[in-house]
């Protein structure tokens, strides 16, 4: 039971890690949008170099969610419910941005354009903040007692949930300016790129503020140092940061965008790791803690929840990459032209 | 402030409102699949007008549907939070494969099929969206088992405070969920159908597009004609087992309060409530409730005077949905037989154009209709005989429930306005020249 409950814990991980790499990009994209899109042509194909891919990178969401449910129902129920503010905040958001995208070229006026396009960016911005505050305040610890969590909205926001927020932010808007940069050419490459460069300069100090601000504020390291061999995760996020910056400088874009990828999951499994096995802490007393072992679904459930997700991750993951690799070339305005085109 | 009230108020909305986009992205996926079949097999180009067009009101219905239903999933924890504890196990268990097997699928090739015209091949990109309508009915099979699990739990053992997985097989064939299923998803096929008929309907009565709105036309009567009467047979084994296993909301369904042998349908009567009878019962016909619930006309019916007070689910509510919902389904019936009499004659059959046209919202309204009384009819239990809704619900302030309803009321208020007046808009125009 106890590996079993240890294997749900990271594929639960790992469903968050791959839901930040892709959906990650839809929301760089869209919160850029008014920074780069500086015509309503640049601002479609930035749209459009999302527009195939964003609804499957969001079930990766839907996905982690439910597994939640699914695995760990206790932490589901108290997690969803304490955090009930910035959860709604977060889907209205997302409800905002998933419908613009349909909506935003079926009406031949600016108005309406400027106003969706301006969905996009709060429906963007948003989610991509709150769930860096979600988390970090998640590996902080929240003030819970045997009654639940004693916060509110304005608690998550202390210094380092807000520093939580800026990396997911920042890690979002270079991933998202990469993508975009293989997906467009001329100008809004140009634009794209030479954003990129600085954002990532901006990316590693957050990062190290961040790593600096872990140590402090969480017990994330413990587990490190009791098991000195888990470091390569946090060195691969490090290596591949660096990885991102040199891929920028030799201009090639795809390999900068899988460097970026690589930095969101192991900058995601480094936390998961560190929280290890607690899923839910508390600041109050570690004894009102959930974790894997003392929230989770029956052993039959977890075992039944495994073959399905053996079964079929790997297949989604298959036809997702078949997705990504059909819709990874270069958009041009003569794809405007076609009738479906955002 | 009650937050049960405003939790299931919230809920109700939010799942009603879910459910006005969910039922046309069933049923249209396979017209279209169809249609772009028909194209690819015979080269006819107005098979691909007809793809595209329908494919438009399609995604727009769609981007709603789907956002909308995110909420959804997050909402058993952020308002039900002692339920979702209680039957996590099993209940989220279910939600977590709908997601894994089919929303991934359902999503993914859609996005691969709106923007794949010119990637994929003729025959390639058809079955893709073959796919699409498949991983929405499979879909469907995930959550209406959910559902099932909810009216009838089956295959659990109560330990450790909670409802756990005793077997998995007897979740999943969990009677009440499979009938569930057909019915539900064959009344979307029905809604569906009247759609696709009502816009061709207005079209035809302009004399606009003949062909192309003959053609949809036609395709939709024959599903709308198939659909309507699965839906209505599947209603009767479904209003079969709820006698057996929601005897107390077959009761109220029909308004029945004495328990008797031979039990009567009234053809109109008025509830009250509160005196435990009924204050009209006009046009009794002996024996057909018993007919209804167990295909026996002698059959005894349990009345709710029979049941506790505090097990009985709101009569009035429960009484009116399911009449006006089984009215509407056997109008439907009624609508798509006739038109297979005229359907080689549709110019000239005005009126049953203008009917067509002005049936479009009947659907809507009785597959709404049905939830309220699926739903409605289950309560005062969140899951039949075992958690009761008032014990269910997130311990949380209740301005926070009301603060969140008003914003779902805002929004999606807007956001339908704004869908079903795209929706119109993009269906009168018609049909644009097909490119290849």
């Amino acid at each position: 039971m106890d590996v079993l409950q240890t294997t749900w814990f990271f594929i639960w991980g790992l469903l968050w890690a791959v839901y930040f790499m892709t959906d990650g990009f839809d929301m760089g994209v869209g919160v850029l949008l008014p920074f780069l899109g500086k015509s309503d042509t640049d601002r479609r194909l930035m749209i459009n170099s999302i527009g195939p891919l964003w609804d499957g990178n969001e079930v990766w969401l839907i996905t982690a969610g439910g597994v939640t449910f699914a695995a760990f129902p206790k932490v589901y129920a108290v997690m969803f419910s304490s955090l009930y503010a910035p959860l709604l905040l977060i889907l209205f958001a997302l409800i905002i941005r998933g419908v613009s995208f349909e909506f935003r070229s079926k009406v031949e006026s600016v108005a309406w354009r400027n106003f969706w396009d301006a969905c996009i960016f709060i429906g963007s911005i948003v989610p991509a903040i709150l769930f860096g505050v979600a988390f970090a305040n998640i590996f902080q610890g929240l003030p819970m007692d045997e009654t639940g969590y004693r916060g509110s909205l304005v608690y998550l926001l202390n210094p380092y949930g807000v520093l939580g927020g800026i990396l997911f932010l920042m890690l979002f808007l270079v991933h998202g300016a990469l993508w975009l940069s293989i997906r467009v050419s001329g100008p809004l490459h140009d634009r794209s790129m030479s954003a990129v460069e600085k954002l990532w300069f901006g990316l590693l100090a957050v990062a190290v503020v961040f790593l600096i601000a872990t140590w402090f504020s969480t017990p994330l390291y413990a587990n490190y140092l009791s098991h000195p061999a888990l470091f390569t995760v946090p060195l691969i996020c490090v290596v591949s940061l660096l990885a991102v910056k040199l891929f920028i400088v030799k201009k090639d874009a795809f390999k900068a965008w899988l460097a970026s990828a690589l930095t969101i999951v192991s900058a995601v499994f480094f936390c998961i790791i560190g929280l290890f096995p607690n899923m839910l802490p508390s600041n109050m007393d570690a004894a009102y803690s959930l974790t894997a072992h003392n929230a989770s679904a029956s052993q039959l459930s977890l075992s039944v929840m495994l073959v399905v997700v053996l079964l079929f991750i790997p297949l989604v993951i298959g036809y997702q990459l078949w997705a990504y690799h059909l819709f990874s070339d270069k958009l041009g305005a003569h794809d405007l032209l076609e009738e479906e085109a955002y | 402030m009650d937050v049960v009230f405003l939790s299931r108020l919230q809920f109700a909305a939010a799942t009603m409102f879910h459910f006005l986009f969910v039922p046309l992205t069933l049923g249209l996926s396979v017209m279209m699949a169809y249609m772009e079949t028909m194209y690819v097999r015979t080269g006819d180009k107005t098979y691909l007008s007809m793809t595209k067009f329908w494919g438009k009101l399609f995604l727009i219905n769609f981007a709603v549907g789907v956002v909308t239903g995110i909420t959804l999933e997050f909402q058993f924890g952020t308002n039900w939070s002692r339920y979702s504890e209680f039957v996590g196990d099993i209940f989220g268990s279910l939600l977590a494969i709908e997601a894994s097997t089919s929303f991934f699928l359902e999503s993914t090739l859609l996005g691969v099929w709106i923007f794949g015209w010119k990637k994929l091949s003729g025959k390639a990109h058809a079955i893709v969206m073959w796919l699409v309508a498949f991983a929405g009915t499979l879909s469907s099979i995930w959550i209406l088992l959910a559902n099932g699990w909810m009216q009838h739990p089956v295959g659990y053992v109560m330990r450790n405070g909670r409802a756990e997985l005793e077997s998995f097989w007897t979740v999943v064939t969990n009677p009440f969920g499979i009938l569930e299923f057909f019915h539900t998803v064959s009344g979307a096929y029905v809604l569906s159908a009247f759609f696709v008929m009502g816009i061709s309907a207005w079209h035809l009565l302009k004399n606009q597009h003949v062909d192309f709105f003959t053609r949809s036309f036609k395709i939709a009567l024959v599903f709308g004609l198939a659909s309507s009467l699965f839906v209505a047979a599947i209603g009767d084994t479904h209003g079969v087992h709820v006698a057996k296993v929601q005897p107390v909301k077959l009761a109220a369904m029909e308004s029945h309060w004495e328990t008797t042998t031979r039990a009567p349908l009234h053809v109109f009567a008025v509830p009250d409530e509160k005196n435990e009878r009924n204050l009209v019962e006009f046009g009794s016909i002996p024996g057909i409730l018993s007919f209804l619930g167990y295909h026996d006309f002698n059959a005894e019916v349990k009345g709710l005077r029979d049941f506790p007070a505090n097990e009985r689910p709101p009569v009035l509510l429960t009484f009116i949905s399911f009449r006006v919902m089984v009215g509407l389904g056997t109008l439907f019936i009624f609508l798509t037989v006739y038109g297979m009499f005229r359907r080689n004659r549709l110019l000239e059959s005005r009126n049953y154009l203008r009917i067509m046209l002005f049936a479009i919202p009947l659907p809507y309204i009785a597959i709404e209709l049905g939830w309220v009384l699926a739903e409605v009819g289950r309560q005062p239990w969140i899951v039949y005989g075992l958690m009761r809704t008032s014990d269910a619900a997130s311990p949380i302030a209740g301005f926070q429930v009301l603060f969140s309803l008003i914003g779902f009321i805002v929004v999606y208020g807007l956001l339908g306005a704004l869908g079903f007046y795209l929706i119109f808009k993009n269906a009168k125009k018609g049909p644009e020249q097909a490119s290849d």
